[in-house]
């Protein structure tokens, strides 16, 4: 039965978060409400029986993305409050988009669950004396070894991508050239001279 | 008792308001870049449910992946955001016109 509460609980809060962030005034609070979105969706994964799931949900989603989110709105100093001008004139034409998008998202529920399609058979069926982590390791290890290769990649290509965005090279700072440093040599840099007495070294 | 219709119906409205977010937010693209991981948060909810009604694990490692795809566009968008703001100086999505598309 607390299932059933803990099911109502994070899926009022999941919605009502995620109806604040669209429409909080300040994309501060925007990423707070957004916070709170993802750790109650983590919470109804978490009641579905996909703890790893759940758990990377907090890690990647509220650990990284969120503080990325609230790092890029403090960074760039923008009139918020001008940026909501638009608000009311958009309003239409975003509520008939929503409300064609819930109609046939309730259609689409309710024909599922009409009748049942045959798909074929389960690729990977769920066993019930192993823990939910050690079943996804065992599968993505194994069978999915190449889609956890791409989902490495796509990584790895997100991160030098943004690091090569917004890399700007800053004209007028000496910083130090080890390379060059190194490269140096004493005969390029130094001169033997000999000079007679009273006379002087020319430089 | 709690079936997958009832986790579906929570997706749907996740999905739903994060498509609302996208059309009324027209002046700034940070939330609609979060209305953006709304709609994948709903994906994944959808993926989860499924997984755990037809007991079936591939639907758990197909969230890891899109969650993954979440993780780099959320990268990529905020750079792309950084540097057109370190050019123009705003962030609204009316004032993007240089490619005049």
């Amino acid at each position: 039965m607390i299932q059933v509460a803990a099911f109502w609980l994070f899926a009022t809060i999941v919605i009502a978060s995620a109806a604040m962030v669209i429409f909080a005034r300040n994309p501060v609070h925007s990423v707070m409400w957004l916070i709170l979105a993802f750790f109650n969706a983590a919470g109804l994964m978490l009641l579905a029986g996909a703890e790893f799931i759940a758990m990377l949900l907090v890690i990647v989603y509220v650990g990284a993305v969120a503080v990325l989110f609230l790092f890029v709105v403090m960074m760039l100093d923008i009139d918020f409050a001008e940026l909501r001008a638009g608000f009311v004139r958009y309003l239409p034409l975003g509520a008939l988009v929503a409300i064609i998008l819930a109609v046939e998202l309730v259609f689409a529920v309710g024909a599922w669950s009409a009748g049942k399609v045959d798909l074929a058979a389960r690729a990977a069926p769920a066993v019930t004396d192993k823990s939910n982590i050690q079943q996804i390791g065992e599968l993505l290890y194994t069978k999915y070894i190449f889609l956890f290769e791409a989902a490495g990649i796509v990584l790895l290509v997100a991160m030098i991508g943004a690091i090569v965005l917004t890399h700007r090279q800053r004209g007028g700072v000496r910083i130090q050239n080890i390379s060059e440093q190194n490269k140096r040599r004493p005969q390029d840099a130094t001169r033997m001279v000999d000079p007679g007495v009273g006379q002087g070294v020319e430089l | 008792m709690i079936s997958v219709g009832h986790y579906l119906a929570v997706s749907a409205v996740l999905f739903t308001l994060g498509v609302l977010g996208i059309f009324i937010n027209r002046k700034n693209i940070i939330v609609i870049l979060m209305a953006i991981e709304l709609i994948l948060l709903a994906v994944n909810i959808n993926l989860v449910a499924f997984s755990s009604a037809l007991g079936d694990l591939v639907g758990q490692v197909f969230a890891m992946f899109v969650l993954t795809v979440a993780a780099g566009e959320a990268a990529i968008g905020l750079a792309i955001l950084v540097i057109y703001f370190r050019g123009r100086g705003t962030i609204a999505v009316d004032d993007a016109n240089r490619m005049k598309g």
